[in-house]
């Protein structure tokens, strides 16, 4: 088939990107070789939009032993320990098919922890629903929630914390991000840098089928009415596969065999040899007929672009090819000698005894295209004048039950009791916690991990978004007792092709960078998702952010639920009333413009190192962040999982009893803690100037907020947890 | 005392039950499914997980494993054999415990702590154990126990009803049913008493920081008993 610029159109390249190949070429590609630039260079795997923004985040601290750039990020918890980790998106396929989409959205995060070596300990997810009026909602979560709960149950890896959001923005776009923590010691760390020449490139795992071809491409173009058609472009996963493949080589990595490994992940077999090839500044040549394929007559074109699942490319150290294979036979897996590394820098593929593709490797990987596309600054908008006569009308029984009822607040049981989150025996913090938390197996040590997103404020003014989304993550991990690490980042947008939702992608990227700068908390990995759009409309901005933190002895390990009756609750960080953006403004006052809470930096830090301090010292009993909802909201929470009730002391504050129950000022913390430490604990929070507020003591069984406004737990309870099981029902 | 762990392609609570296992004494080996004869042992345990993907039915290929015919001899001497979770299903496929496992009446995977009856303490598994009802943990999509009528006749009248699902206070009601099973039944017997298939993960339930540590009580008193 001659290759010409419609068929390169078609296959996602732009014309004069198509011009570019032939130059660099310096001739026409022939189609296999068109399909493996179309592959390398469409935005899911160039970056292209986003590139040159990325290299202004934070990315360096003393714990990173890998930043962006591998399969995963690296940090150090010490003792000769790692965490490996990463979140990616499968956004494109969970829409048009939200089992297998979001299956191998988690196959995927986890073959790209365990291709450096590490065993996966924990799975994490954030997930993003259109309107829970809208018809497709409910399918597409049970679809979502199931195809998670079936890949990471088999593979036997905790799902141990999550976030679900609903919002109009995602009729036509859901997003599915995927996070997976794994552990490995320091020095058996493996990477996909290839090294040597002739070092034989081998294939182990699944077969390669004709699903997924162009996975990549469609993941990098927005939706039309056309949709269904792509359904064949959705990858099918098989987590029995996987788990066969993450003990095989795990197995061959514990010994001294493996030279490189990578994944064959979005654009299958060409980017993960050219990945190989490009790091080492090697060339890689490969013959496709020793390629083990599922169906017949399969050509070269489909071979190198099939995103089948649940395979590895491996570069081995000469001669240890049988004690490879003999490792692949035992779990019953395919593993096939396809290939050598050489030193002509080039990409060579071969078929029936013919050269089927010869490119510079450079130029698929540091000639690729990248862009600095136009893009609009936002301002920060006026704030609301609230009518505080409205306030008054306001019952705070009744909007605390709409609050706590509603989508976005309501417990998520009926999810995560659909995820495995005790498997591994070292879960210490369930989902519905502020984060997951496990063990590191056989040591003192714990890791906590959380994930979160906060389009609404992002959507309101990106900056102040992108650091608030850091933020929260750092309070997560501060609240059940862990010293935040690192984060790991998916940057949800729309099309990088408009101005407003580049300013959004640029302005949210600059407000992560300066919080995870000021707050000593790089970001170690991520991935970037685009034209997240549907017939022109696009998502909110959408960054979601996975913190990842240590607790040196997990017996110190905080949880939110009260403990103990006449127990103080103290507030963390000052309380000022910022209704805007807020819950109660978005679903009570239906209001939706104005700023989003302010992200004062200097406060976060300090309110978050004095708590860690406090509970350091032993002084914390239980710890909850305000977030969504405000103080009345958090407390709810504290009371639902601890079975206890709290009388709430006359806020003697200057503003409106509403605005100080559901503003969402940032950098706050409920804390309880025993009468007798009052004193001791104030003194700290005075010398480090952490502004607090007493709020109540803890009684039993009843929320009292005063003569008049009382809640039973249970009542409390009944608001919170019913609407999900009977939205699904 | 010796207990030997199975791995099977795809189980996933082998290490757990490994973990648990020698916290409480045992001297455990791993055993691979594709092995022919069993280390000398006081227990076998067939661990939970996803054994083949549970492609076909779940247990369903692992019945036919290797080392499954050693397990069978095993069990029709009289040695002690233990299924979990997965485990369960591969018992019931290999027809060492009656009935057969169905997806969950609400055909949902369902990961929580529930309470389970002990009713019969006339066994090596639950002899001398102090309390009557304990809280284990569940995790499972094909939990839902069926038997035809007459073998239910037959499983009451030999005792062979090994836990049932209840609340804290022991009763089995209806609605504290989380699978739909039969009866309640999260565990049973075979005749002879020296076979236990239950749905529960005692191994995630041994430590205070875990989900509870009813599953300690569980070892420590098997242990016990095998003495």
């Amino acid at each position: 088939m001659l290759v010409n610029e419609k068929i390169a159109i078609e296959h996602g390249l732009k014309s004069d990107e198509y011009k570019k190949i032939c130059k660099l070429l310096k001739r026409t590609p022939n189609i296999t070789e068109l399909g493996i630039f179309s592959a390398m260079w469409n935005e899911h795997c160039s970056y292209k939009s986003s590139r040159i923004h990325l290299k202004k985040l934070h990315t360096k601290g003393k714990k990173v032993i890998q930043g962006p750039g591998e399969n995963a990020g690296v940090i150090d918890i010490e003792d000769g320990d790692a965490i490996v980790f990463k979140i990616e998106s499968h956004n494109h396929p969970s829409f048009i098919e939200p089992y297998q989409g979001a299956a191998t959205g988690v196959g995927g995060i986890m073959r790209d922890v365990f291709t450096m070596g590490a065993r996966p300990i924990a799975n994490l997810n954030s997930i993003h629903f259109g309107s829970t009026q809208n018809k497709k909602t409910k399918n597409l979560l049970r679809g979502v929630v199931h195809g998670i709960g079936g890949y990471g149950n088999c593979i036997g890896v905790p799902t141990i914390a999550g976030q679900t959001s609903f919002d109009r923005s995602y009729n036509g776009n859901i997003l599915v991000n995927a996070m997976t923590l794994g552990l490995v010691k320091k020095d058996k760390i493996f990477y996909s840098k290839a090294a040597g020449l002739n070092k034989p490139v081998i294939y182990v795992g699944s077969k390669t089928g004709r699903d997924g071809i162009h996975g990549a491409s469609m993941a990098s173009a927005s939706f039309d009415e056309k949709i269904e058609e792509k359904k064949p472009t959705v990858q099918v996963g098989d987590p029995f596969t996987e788990k066969l493949l993450l003990e095989a080589c795990l197995e061959l990595m514990s010994g001294d065999s493996v030279i490189a490994i990578q994944d064959m992940g979005a654009a299958g077999l060409t980017s993960s040899s050219i990945e190989m090839a490009s790091k080492g500044n090697l060339g890689i040549e490969i013959n496709l007929n020793k390629v083990p394929c599922r169906e017949t007559k399969m050509t070269p074109y489909e071979i190198m672009l099939s995103e089948s699942q649940e395979r590895m490319l491996i570069v081995l150290e000469n001669g240890k090819e049988e004690i490879a294979k003999k490792i692949f036979d035992k779990w019953n897996l395919d593993f096939a000698v396809i290939g050598k590394t050489t030193n002509t820098k080039n990409i060579e593929l071969f078929f029936d005894n013919k050269q089927v593709a010869n490119i510079p490797v450079n130029t698929l990987v540091e000639n690729s295209p990248m862009y600095d596309r136009k893009w609009k600054k936002s301002k920060l908008p006026k704030k609301n004048k609230i009518n505080k006569t409205i306030f008054k009308s306001l019952k705070i029984k009744d909007t605390l039950k709409k609050i706590l009822s509603s989508p976005n607040v309501c417990s998520k049981e009926w999810i995560w009791q659909q995820y495995d989150h005790t498997v591994m025996g070292d879960t210490i913090q369930k989902p519905g916690g502020d984060s997951g938390v496990v063990r590191v197996h056989k040591t003192d040590k714990a890791i906590a991990a959380t994930v979160d997103s906060s389009a609404t404020y992002c959507w309101a003014h990106p900056l102040t978004g992108g650091k608030q989304v850091v933020c929260e993550t750092w309070r997560n991990l501060i609240s059940v007792g862990a010293k935040p690490i690192a984060v790991t980042n998916c940057l949800n947008f729309g099309s990088p092709e408009k101005e407003e939702n580049m300013g959004e992608f640029v302005e949210c990227v600059q407000g992560i960078s300066e919080a995870c700068k000021y707050l000593d908390y790089p970001v170690v990995s991520g991935n970037v998702s685009f034209y997240n759009e549907t017939k022109d409309i696009g998502i909110k901005p959408t960054p979601t952010i996975g913190g990842v933190g240590l607790i040196k002895d997990y017996k110190k390990m905080i949880t939110m639920d009260f403990k103990e009756i006449d127990n103080i609750v103290l507030v963390i960080g000052k309380t000022e009333g910022h209704i805007d953006q807020s819950l109660l403004s978005r679903i009570i006052l239906n209001e939706n413009n104005g700023p989003p809470p302010e992200v004062n930096l200097f406060n976060e830090k300090n309110n978050g190192l004095t708590l860690l301090n406090l509970i350091e010292k032993n002084f914390i009993k239980s710890a909850h962040d305000v977030s969504l909802g405000g103080i009345i909201t958090a407390i709810s929470k504290m009371c639902i999982k601890g079975n206890k009730g709290i009388q709430i002391k006359n806020p003697k504050f200057l503003i409106n009893e509403i605005e100080y129950f559901f503003s969402e000022d940032q950098g706050r913390y409920l804390i309880e803690i025993n009468p007798k430490d009052l004193k001791k604990v104030s003194e700290i929070l005075d010398k480090n100037s952490v502004h607090y507020d007493e709020i109540g003591k803890i009684i039993d069984k009843e929320m009292i907020i005063d003569q008049k406004t009382k809640l039973t737990i249970d009542e409390l309870k009944s608001y919170n947890t019913n609407w999900l099981k009977s939205y699904m029902v | 005392m010796k207990s030997s762990v199975i791995t099977f392609p795809g189980s996933n609570c082998d290490r757990d039950m490994d973990v648990a296992l020698t916290k409480f004494g045992f001297k455990n080996k791993m055993v691979w499914h594709n092995d022919q004869e069993l280390p000398k042992s006081d227990l076998i345990v067939l661990p939970g997980g996803f054994s083949y993907g549970d492609y076909l039915r779940c247990g369903s290929m692992a019945s036919k494993s290797k080392i499954m015919y050693s397990v069978i001899n095993f069990a029709k001497s009289g040695g002690l054999v233990m299924g979990i979770c997965n485990g369960f299903q591969i018992l019931v496929e290999a027809g060492l415990v009656p009935g057969v496992l169905l997806r969950n009446k609400y055909l949902q995977f369902i990961c929580k702590n529930v309470h389970v009856k002990v009713d019969n303490k006339e066994n090596t598994f639950f002899k001398n154990l102090d309390k009557k009802v304990l809280e284990f943990h569940i995790a499972h999509n094909e939990g839902n126990y069926f038997c035809t009528n007459d073998q239910l006749k037959e499983i009451e009248d030999n005792n062979q009803i090994a836990i049932y699902y209840c609340d804290q206070n022991g009763n089995t009601d209806d609605h504290i049913n989380p699978n739909g099973s039969i009866k309640n039944i999260a565990g049973i017997f075979n005749k002879e008493k020296n076979v236990l298939g239950m749905m529960p993960h005692p191994e995630r339930m041994i430590d205070e920081s875990l989900s509870g540590e009813d599953g300690s009580m569980f070892f420590k008193n098997l242990l016990n008993n095998i003495k």
